[in-house]
């Protein structure tokens, strides 16, 4: 049997959660208060993912860079190589808010797309 | 130049109140935004993380305001950006300048306060040592990494772990730069606990609680950074220091209300918050001119900034659709011990509606604990809680008919 | 006529002013960025009356003579001045004769108007100063000014005078040639006929270059604390303290911008650098400072800073021509009240150039000078007015102290404009308010590098290496 201890970042409540996993992998998690905690515990322990954001460059635009995130959770150990792959890109002026600017970023399958709008200069 | 209703800043507590007040039937509603755009901070606040509660799912803070913006739009908000205020005046009329108009000014039936906050510098904080290029307020970092698109340092050690500090470290540790410590003077963080697992924890990064900074060296950049423990004086414990070789220090201590217009206008102000002290409508001394969002005091989500709001934006419309409602006995609310300021000040049972969301902030951290309130002798809630801390902001709800007819003082206490 | 000034802080831009009256060819050598970048812009920036110094000495007479010039000056030039008056606080029953001995210097030294008042009678003018005192010394005629203003306000006249500054440009040895000097400079080398030393906290390196009678400049190290824009009304006068066997005390005072500030403490050290504040600087002048007012915010504090005054032992003026050095003269050991006194060592130093080398008056010097516009203190039809003029003037960049696009551009603009974050600060205020830069910084970057046509990534706070920016965002990435 193993315990883990954790707080929940599925929201901004942090519930401090006890999590008992069993000989049969069966998950017991006591102090989430919502199901998500559930989930988190049983992901977190077992293929962490996080939502990575961060900022792309763009040509000829009224700002020099649009803020981006990846379409869904990515595999913790895989955040690294997102922001690496983001470094060699660039897109031009205009970008649409929700535009695609990589499909399968960093070969995790998720696509990243912006979180603004940017205009022309 | 005229108008019903102006809001002085297009950030997220202006947005959501000028939205408000449109639906609650106010005709013509109008911005006065000092930026260049409408969003306000959210617009350099690029993390996810908003609006789980607004909209039940995990937004950045640019889709958040752009909600907001386009909701605005719908309902015929209207917006001057590149507009700053200069003053208000008691029978609410409103002067700006912008570039197209030069010094104008407006007459509004209500004003809504939603100019936010802003960080506290460090001359605030009295770190000693040199002054050298390379400390920041974790927000101008943010501005230049999220919006310019450019590195403040390379190597950086993080005063403060409020939010703004604690989502630094890890966009800087994404941009390449090395975070090498985030030190916190109290026993406690200011920011949430989800922030400190996902951007300290996850990238190793030590958060030194009871630490803080008792040097900068460095003639023109900075080069480096002292950090020492501190007793339960907050004083340092000569003997403890850590040397960090740097070149950024950001500082992340605290928010502070912006409140000059507020001061000029001569709004009776909290000395705890900084902030307008308002009745149960959000409004200020002064009458017909309200207070929401970071301006009022400093929330934790954004969610709650737009929910304040939206009951400032409904509350400014009603007052210039009905006018002033007549005015009973209001109930006085008392932050007893370990609450340090309710928001609400008072609140009128007679002009309440069916309910009223008190918040408030505690001075500690308190486990397993219960939020009390009173009424004179009466206890009208006993909320178990597992913890409360200073970083998170804490919500009652009363309603109408607890309250009605009632006088006195309203106390809220951190009990067992 | 070759005159070459090394160091543009307040001494040497007042002489620079001085000498472009007249037909010299004038270079000012400064090692830093921009003027007034050392002793004189973290200093008390008061007008001393001039009860202090002791009668006779040079000090005395500049101080009181500064003092007279600074309110014409300040119209001439166009930079804040206030003559909000000062007093010396006595706390103690038994040390009230000495506030007479005071009374009685100062009108050795023509010192106009001193009084002396019973302690109810201060707080008749000033209610907030501290019950604690007993009796003191009024003087009318102290001022406060902005020294940053004042500085600049000098560099830029003479500079339009005809005045040539050469920034980033250390003097690094001086050679006796033919008849005149040959600087070494982390530049290259310049000439000159005549050389004035006013090097601030160096100026006995400089002098020690040329002089066989060496000098010893140490630095006296004053921490100072500011107090947000609410505060400065808390009292209208300057505050003193009367010196006891405890110390010099500290004053409390109004800046002419509304701040209020508290300082100096007064520590000699060894390193001409060394402007860190310290715990226990600030510690001890915020005590000593609530000696003097009654209530004393201490968590109304915005900033601290740390000046170093160019304390020589003499304790007076160092102004002539060095022993065994023709042609090279110091202005040197210019302690307080330097900023007080530059305007007379100004003429004064002139006046010995004069003596050595006497050229014919400039017909055409224009001595008057129009300061950036101030958006914060302008009426609203001025300032619609200056809007239709320039729309710049409607953008807000600094909104603590209500600075603005068209301020910033007319500060970098100017003769000797601003090429730095600093530079813009001093010029403009922005950065100065509650907030410290914290808002405006990114914006001034952006707009210093634009309009010098540089990259964000070279804008420096203060010259050399004190850039804001140290890359592109993932650069760092491995």
């Amino acid at each position: 049997m193993k315990e883990h201890d954790l707080i929940c970042i599925g929201c901004p409540m942090g519930c401090n959660m006890h999590v008992t996993i069993d000989e049969e992998g069966v998950f017991t998690v006591t102090g989430n208060t919502c199901p998500n905690g559930e989930r988190y515990a049983k992901t977190e322990l077992t293929k962490p993912q996080r939502q990575v954001t961060s900022t792309v460059r763009v040509l000829g635009g009224a700002l020099d860079v649009v803020p981006v995130k990846t379409a869904a959770p990515v595999p913790k150990e895989k955040i690294f190589d997102c922001v690496r792959a983001m470094k060699g890109l660039a897109v031009p002026a205009p970008v649409d808010l929700g535009q695609v600017l990589s499909e399968n970023l960093a070969d995790t399958g998720v696509d990243l797309i912006a979180t603004k709008a940017v205009g022309r200069k | 130049m005229k108008t019903q209703i102006v809001i002085i800043g297009g950030g997220p507590a202006g947005l959501a109140a000028a939205v408000s007040a449109r639906k609650a039937g106010a005709e013509k509603v109008l911005i006065l935004e000092r930026s260049g755009e409408l969003g306000g901070i959210l617009n350099q606040c690029i993390h996810n993380g908003f609006g789980l509660h607004r909209f039940k799912e995990e937004l950045t803070g640019p889709e958040y305001a752009a909600r907001f913006i386009q909701m605005a739009k719908e309902a015929g908000v209207e917006a001057m950006t590149n507009t700053t205020v200069i003053s208000v005046s008691p029978d609410r009329s409103v002067t700006a300048m912008s570039r197209e108009k030069g010094v104008f000014t407006v007459e509004a039936g209500a004003v809504i306060l939603a100019m936010g906050c802003r960080e506290r510098p460090r001359g605030a904080l009295r770190i000693p040592g040199l002054r050298p290029a390379g400390i920041y307020s974790a927000g101008t970092a943010q501005k230049f990494v999220n919006v310019l698109g450019r590195m403040p340092g390379k190597r950086v050690v993080i005063l403060g772990s409020g939010d703004i500090g604690l989502i630094m470290a890890r966009r800087m540790t994404l941009e390449g730069a090395k975070v090498l410590a985030v030190a916190e003077l109290m026993p406690y963080s200011g920011g949430l606990k989800r922030n400190i697992v996902q951007c300290l924890d996850d990238y190793g990064i030590p958060l030194l609680l009871s630490h803080t900074v008792v040097d900068i060296r460095g003639k023109e950049r900075v080069e480096g950074v002292t950090v020492a423990r501190v007793d339960d004086k907050l004083k340092p414990i000569p003997g403890t220091e850590i040397e960090y070789d740097c070149d950024t220090l950001l500082l992340s201590c605290g928010l502070i209300p912006e409140n000059e217009l507020s001061y000029d206008l001569g709004c009776e102000l909290s000395p705890v918050t900084s902030g307008p002290r308002v009745n149960e409508r959000l409004e200020t001394s002064i009458p017909g001119v309200f207070a929401c969002g970071n301006v009022l005091h400093v929330h934790d989500l954004v969610d709650y900034v737009s929910e304040e709001a939206e009951a400032a934006g409904a509350a400014a419309a009603a007052f210039v659709l009905q006018g002033e409602l007549p005015a009973g006995e209001p109930l006085r609310l008392v932050a007893a011990s370990g609450v340090r300021y309710t928001v609400p000040s008072t609140i009128d049972p007679g002009r309440m509606g069916e309910t009223q969301t008190v918040r408030f902030r505690v001075g500690n951290v308190y486990k397993d604990c219960r939020v009390a309130v009173y009424l004179g002798e009466e206890r009208l809630r006993y909320i178990k809680k597992r913890i409360v801390t200073p970083g998170e902001m804490e919500q009652v709800i009363l309603k109408k008919s607890e309250l009605s007819g009632k006088t006195g003082e309203l106390r809220f206490a951190i009990e067992g | 006529m070759k005159v070459i000034v090394i160091g543009a802080g307040v001494t040497g831009c007042a002489i620079a002013r001085e000498l472009c009256r007249s037909q010299y060819e004038v270079t000012v050598l400064e090692k830093a960025s921009d003027l007034c970048e050392g002793t004189s812009k973290a200093n008390s920036g008061i007008v001393h009356a001039g009860f202090d110094a002791v009668p006779g000495s040079l000090m005395a007479r500049l101080n009181v003579r500064g003092s007279e010039l600074m309110e014409p000056l300040s119209r001439e030039l166009d930079f804040a001045y206030r003559r909000n008056g000062a007093f010396v606080l006595c706390f103690e029953k038994e040390n009230e004769p000495r506030l007479q001995e005071l009374k009685e210097r100062g009108e050795k030294n023509g010192v106009k108007g001193l009084r002396i008042l019973t302690g109810d009678e201060v707080r008749a003018m000033e209610p907030q100063v501290s019950d604690k005192v007993t009796a003191a010394l009024r003087a009318p005629t102290s001022g406060i000014v902005c020294p940053f203003e004042l500085t600049i306000a000098l560099g830029e006249n003479a500079a339009v005078n005809g005045a040539d500054f050469r920034f980033n440009t250390a003097v690094t040895g001086i050679r006796r040639k033919d008849n005149g000097w040959t600087l070494e400079t982390s530049k290259g080398e310049f000439e000159a006929d005549i050389v004035i030393n006013a090097a601030g906290v160096y100026a006995d390196r400089i002098h020690n270059m040329v002089s066989e009678e060496k000098m010893e400049i140490i630095p006296r190290k004053g921490e100072y604390c500011l107090m947000d824009k609410k505060l400065g009304g808390l009292v209208d006068s300057t505050l003193f303290q009367l010196p006891t066997q405890y110390g010099k005390g500290v004053l409390v005072t109004p800046t002419v911008h509304g701040n209020l500030m508290v300082g100096p403490t007064a520590v000699d050290i060894p390193d001409k650098e060394n402007t860190a504040t310290t715990a226990e600087g600030m510690a001890e002048l915020l005590q000593r400072g609530a000696k003097s007012v009654k209530n004393l915010p201490l968590n109304q504090i915005i900033t601290s800073f740390t000046g170093l005054r160019a304390h020589e032992s003499h304790d007076d003026f160092i102004i002539g021509e060095a022993a065994g050095a023709p042609g090279f003269i110091d202005a040197a050991g210019i302690a307080s009240p330097g900023l007080s006194s530059a305007p007379a060592i100004g003429e004064y130093v002139a006046e010995i150039v004069q003596s050595i080398a006497p050229a014919e008056k400039k017909e055409n010097f224009i001595g008057a000078r129009t300061g950036i516009p101030h958006v914060a203190g302008m009426s609203p039809e001025a300032l619609h007015a200056l809007i239709e003029k320039d729309p710049a003037f409607a953008n807000v960049i600094c909104r603590c102290e209500r600075v603005t696009e068209g301020e910033i551009l007319a500060a970098i603009h100017r003769p000797l404009g601003a090429t730095t974050l600093d530079g813009v600060k001093r010029r403009t205020r922005a950065g100065m308010g509650r907030c410290q830069a914290g808002f405006c910084s990114p914006s001034v970057v952006e707009i210093l590098a634009r309009e010098l046509g540089k990259d964000p990534g070279e804008i420096t706070k203060a010259g050399g290496e004190s850039r804001f920016i140290t890359g592109y965002d993932k650069e760092g990435l491995a």
